[in-house]
């Protein structure tokens, strides 16, 4: 099993550089580590594309998209980018009640909301449409994993900093964190209540004891479900032949 | 007794180095810097001032300007010397898309 939990891919687009230690500068420069990789796919980077060559359909899209250049590994990585750039986060209540539909969601999330701005403090990490600003932070679990300081061990801060992920559509994407060791929305709530396990150099001085109440909890949790999207199925495209 | 004078004043700006050195701020806010590129003088010192309120790290790890300012609290600030001509990349350890170059230029 990995040691990193799959983070999700939406709204990708604006989320670089990529992976939970940021080691990717762009989709492109990510999108073939997973499938090389002998603890994911395992599938060398030269059969992947023997395999892909194989498939008539598969020549003949890449000449449309790509033309004067081969189906490769930069051009197998471009496609895999924008696709994934496509993948977007669509509207949810909480967007329908920021543009003015008071009724869109309940007063327990909108009280959850001023929370998070002010008391919670979470804006300080999670801002923005996307409620990330993409930075790497040492929240203080208690995890060995040293995140982006494997690429920085000369910067303090980033030790056991990870990159703080988007909150659209959190409520599907249980267990939390980069090792998925907190299983709910209600556990990383405590979890940042109590200022993190692990007090460290490395530890943000954004991450204090909150002081919540049982109801302010109660009000975070329901104003992160109003992030949560209605999208139509993504349709399963018929793999070319 | 002039040509001496003169030429003790020459010998104090070869050796002590009469150019005077500029003072540079580049603020942070909104997890931004206030510009993407500066040129600046070999010498001249560049004060990184957070006016955010959350904390920055600024650092570079260019060749020859390597710094780290380490943790930076809102309303802090800090001055940086660049001796080197050269291109700097500057950094902000927790924010990855704050960055700035410093053309450092004669």
């Amino acid at each position: 099993m990995l040691g990193r939990r799959t983070p999700t891919i939406l709204n990708l687009a604006w989320g670089e550089p990529l992976f939970w230690d940021g080691r990717a500068q762009s989709l492109e420069d990510q999108a073939l580590g997973p499938i090389a990789s002998p603890a994911e796919m395992n599938l060398p980077l030269d059969q992947m594309l023997a395999r892909l060559k194989a498939i008539p359909g598969y020549q003949a899209l890449f000449a449309k998209a790509y033309p004067n250049e081969l189906v490769s590994e930069q051009t197998v990585s471009k496609a895999l980018a924008t696709f994934e750039r496509s993948v977007v986060s669509g509207r949810a209540p909480f967007d329908e009640w920021v543009e003015g539909n008071e009724g869109a969601i309940r007063t327990e999330a909108k009280r959850g909301f001023l929370l998070f701005n002010t008391k919670a403090n979470c804006v300080q990490c999670h801002k923005d449409w996307r409620f990330t600003d993409d930075g790497f932070h040492d929240i203080g679990l208690p995890s060995k994993d040293l995140g982006r300081g494997n690429l920085f061990r000369e910067i303090e801060v980033n030790q056991s900093a990870f990159k703080a992920p988007t909150l659209r559509n959190v409520d599907q994407r249980a267990p939390y964190m980069h090792d998925g060791s907190l299983r709910t929305l209600e556990a990383v709530i405590d979890f940042y209540d109590r200022g993190g396990e692990v007090k460290r150099p490395s530890l943000s001085p954004e991450i204090k004891a909150l002081n919540l109440t049982a109801q302010e909890k109660r009000e975070l949790v329901a104003f992160l479900k109003t992030l949560t999207s209605v999208d139509r199925p993504t349709e399963v495209p018929t793999m070319p032949q | 007794m002039l040509r001496v004078f003169s030429l003790l004043i020459f010998i104090s700006v070869l050796a002590f180095g009469a150019v005077p050195v500029a003072e540079h701020t580049v603020s942070q806010s909104n997890k931004t810097f206030s510009q993407a590129e500066l040129t600046i003088k070999p010498g001249d010192k560049v004060v990184f001032k957070n006016d955010d309120n959350v904390t920055h790290n600024v650092f570079s790890v260019s060749k020859g300007a390597g710094f780290n300012l380490k943790t930076q609290a809102p309303g802090t600030a800090n001055a940086v010397p660049f001796k080197n001509e050269g291109t700097v990349e500057v950094r902000c350890a927790i924010h990855p898309k704050m960055k700035l170059i410093v053309n450092v230029k004669r």
